[in-house]
């Protein structure tokens, strides 16, 4: 009975879409308010039935509802509560609900922010926006039905893969999601402002805080991806440039160009068609991202299962590519650029630059995603770059980028005058070229290592030197020195918003750097009580013993650090072998550090238990990827605060 | 626009294709079967080669570190060898991808394995094979803690 009302719920949902877009888009045409008021209660209607689907499809995982296939094939009796609710999306149907749902909450959000504020273009976002929703809602009646009964129905089902039954399992795809589903509402603008014809440049200054929004949330999803990768599949790592991940990460920068060229735009009505080709480019890469995942084109560990729906992704991103360029096209007089480019050393240009290379860093990693295809396309031969390829080709771009990042911010608009540049950058530039000569005295790694390091130095430079200056200018007028830094940050929290996602990005690329130079690594083979050493560490190996948990058995080492500040810290890594799998999976531990993490993987053992054979990593500075996770997050709040300029 | 900000813009764009290019001469990697790398083996050029691995020939010698078994598409073999344990999820008559790279001595020198498996989860074998296997593991640690 339940499935039947959840299927009933989403074509309910699907009609209701289809409607709610129609009639929009015929309210703003014909100027019926009426009309669109109606859109608009479709568009709760439409939520609510994706929220009531949502929770009954949660209410099946959770009542063992084995009847319906979805349920069947990612939980069984043994599943923990907790992962029965993030089993919902562990697989392809249920992930499609959830992200149906947050575009969903997501166009609840606009009608209740817009209905008033952006009239002219406010029918046709909804149109948009409902138009995205009811494809959503298609795929999940036709290629993924996710309340599908199976029959006859099993007494067990087959159980969640266990590689998702981590924490990050639930953090994960809410925040890639929440980030992926976000750039519909800039791009549902863009469309609006194309479609009525006003394509000043209102739309961008009212989807600012929308797209920092999704952009915010798409960097999370990343970050706890790469974390889940880290502390789950025991290699080690972080990121594999794995398709899927690609997928994930294009969209990322193009978004992050787009908040760049978006200033250009508000300041100098500059780069109109370049912004709004973003927004469509960088909506268009999230579809192809669900395509290239969801249809097994391209293989990769997180392959999902292939079927029809890739069929429906490649359609609908056609589609969505030929109707924007169609309306560019129709608009194209009305998109001409008001401002000129003045000077090559000038704030503009340095976002040129930083767009340039942003989209350049995009086409590469589309390269190497889709080079399997092409070659075999082309020269009939199926080759594939992998990880190699994308570190060469991206390491210049991205350190030019944190350059730029120093730049940027502080030269001035229009034509920077020498005092500008010498006020600005001189202190910076003398600090990071000193500390990429002592780097190499001290012979920290490679020239690569010292130039990306000292980068991060001179960005972090520029950024004090601007707030050492500020906060004077203010305690030159009488305030002391921490209440002016704070009613700083406070009141060009846009300017200071930025300049914290900043330091969060300069974190995340020290972690980087730091790790993939200094991190070591050994497997070796132990008896018990026999000790081997690693960068210090000198670890010892105590036994095994083996234990039965609610879904499955597990056989656990135990190793002891003896020596050092480590001293009497215990790693317990673990193989847990799931009935369901035919062998086991290792299950990492570790001991994260500021500098040093400890990483331990149980590879093999003796049957009788007296010998393992281990992984032991020590990955040095990887703590300071999470950590630009929270700086990224403090950032982010400051920048989306209200604008304190306007009211005061 | 402005001529120096076109060759500014050209300049990057050849960069960044001498960039693409020569990534892609020194990283490509050429996906074969079994039947394919035995018909024409280069050695020193960098292959993934992808089939089941033999029942019978999985060898692995925890003292060295040596894993050793041999890749079958069903019409011909690669002898693989391989330092390190096997991933999880790796076994005798199951698939397996492996990358590396020819040796002039007459097998494949594997720098990396993945076994082969769907994230969608497979159904379980009757839990006739897949049981006993870790219940004939336990019991044996059970067995040893006992004796000591």
């Amino acid at each position: 009975m339940i499935p039947e009302v959840g299927t009933g719920a989403l074509l309910v949902a699907l009609t209701l879409a289809v409607y709610g877009a129609v009639v929009s888009a015929i309210g703003a045409r014909r100027g019926r308010p009426a009309m669109v008021e109606s859109a608009q209660h479709a568009a709760l209607g439409v939520f609510a039935l994706l929220t009531a689907a949502l929770g009954l499809l949660i209410y099946a995982f959770l009542t063992f509802d084995f009847s319906v296939r979805y349920v069947a094939n990612n939980t069984n009796l043994g599943t923990p509560f907790y992962y029965r609710i993030t089993a919902v999306w562990g697989a392809l149907e249920g992930s499609i609900v959830l992200w149906a749902w947050m575009l969903g909450l997501y166009t609840l959000l606009v009608v209740l922010r817009h209905r008033t504020s952006a009239r002219e273009l406010y029918p046709w976002v909804l149109t948009v926006m409902l138009g995205v929703l009811a494809f959503f809602l298609l795929v999940m009646t036709i290629p993924a039905p996710v309340f599908a009964r199976i029959a006859p129905i099993p007494a067990d089902g087959r159980g969640l893969n266990p590689l998702l039954e981590d924490s990050g399992m639930i953090t994960h795809p809410v925040a890639l999601y929440l980030g992926f589903t976000g750039f519909t509402v800039p791009f549902a603008f863009a469309v609006a402002a194309l479609v009525a014809g006003r394509v000043s440049d209102f739309w961008i200054t009212t989807t600012r805080r929308w797209t920092i929004v999704a952009w915010y949330f798409l960097s999370l999803g990343l970050l706890i991806g790469g974390w889940w990768s880290y502390h789950v599949l025991g290699w080690g790592g972080y990121w594999a440039w794995d398709p899927v991940e690609n997928a994930a990460f294009m969209p990322w920068l193009t978004a992050t160009a787009l908040l760049h060229s978006v200033m250009v735009q508000e300041r100098r009505r500059m780069l109109r068609l370049w912004n709004l080709a973003l927004v469509i480019l960088t909506f268009s890469l999230t579809l192809f991202g669900t395509f290239l995942t969801r249809s097994g084109v391209i293989a990769s560990v997180h392959a999902f299962t292939q079927g029809t729906i890739g069929v429906f992704f490649l359609a609908f991103l056609a589609l969505v590519v030929l109707l924007a360029l169609g309306l560019i096209a129709w608009r194209w007089d009305s998109l001409g650029a008001q401002g000129e480019l003045d000077s090559v050393i000038s704030r503009e240009s340095a976002f040129l630059l930083n767009n340039m290379l942003l989209v350049a860093a995009t086409f590469t990693v589309f390269f190497g995603t889709v080079f399997p295809l092409l070659s075999e396309a082309v020269r009939g031969e199926k080759v594939s770059v992998g990880a190699p390829f994308f570190n060469q080709v991206n390491v210049p771009l991205f350190l030019s980028l944190i350059f730029l990042m120093g730049v940027g911010p502080l030269i001035a608009w229009r034509r920077a005058s020498p005092d500008n540049l010498k006020r600005n950058f001189l202190w910076p530039v003398i600090i990071g070229v000193a500390s990429a000569a002592l780097f190499r005295l001290l012979g920290v790694g490679s020239v690569l290592v010292a130039v990306s390091l000292a980068l991060t130095i001179f960005v972090a430079a520029t950024i004090s030197v601007d707030l050492v200056r500020a906060t004077r200018a203010r305690r030159a007028m009488g305030e002391r020195a921490l209440p002016a830094l704070g009613g700083l940050l406070l009141r060009h929290n846009r300017r200071y918003g930025g300049f914290v996602v900043h330091l969060a990005v300069l974190v995340v690329a020290v972690g980087v750097t730091g790790s993939q130079t200094w991190s070591v690594h050994t497997e070796t083979t132990l008896q018990r009580g026999e000790q081997t050493e690693l960068a210090g560490y000198k670890i010892r190996f105590d036994g095994l013993r083996e234990s039965q948990e609610s879904n499955h058995g597990k056989v656990t080492g135990t190793f002891t650090v003896v020596n050092g500040s480590a001293a009497g810290t215990v790693l317990h890594p673990a193989k847990k072998f799931y009935p369901q799998e035919q062998s086991p999976i290792a299950y990492v531990d570790y001991r994260l550090g500021f500098i040093d993490d400890l990483y331990l993987v149980l590879g093999d053992f003796a049957r009788d238990g007296t010998s393992v054979t281990v992984k032991i990593q020590v990955n040095r500075m990887v703590s300071w990827i999470w950590l630009g996770g929270v700086v990224l997050t403090l950032g982010t709040l400051l920048s989306v605060l209200p604008d304190r300029r306007k009211a005061a | 626009v402005k001529p120096k900000f076109l060759v500014g813009g050209l300049v990057i764009a050849a960069a960044l294709g001498y960039m693409i290019w020569a990534g892609v001469t020194q990283s490509a990697i050429y996906f074969v079967t079994p039947s394919e790398l035995s018909a024409a083996p280069v050695s020193g050029k960098a292959y993934r080669v992808g089939g089941l691995v033999v029942p019978g020939t999985l060898k692995w010698e925890p003292r060295t570190l040596d894993l050793a078994f041999t890749l079958s598409d069903g019409k011909a073999t690669v002898p693989v060898r391989h330092k390190g344990t096997a991933p999880d999820l790796f076994g005798e008559g199951r698939g397996a991808v492996v990358e590396g790279q020819w040796t002039r001595e007459g097998y494949f020198k594997a720098t990396l394995i993945l076994a082969k498996h769907s994230e969608e989860y497979q159904a379980p074998h009757p839990t006739k094979d897949a049981a006993p296997a870790p219940k004939r593991l336990l019991e044996t640690l059970e067995k040893e803690k006992g004796s000591r």
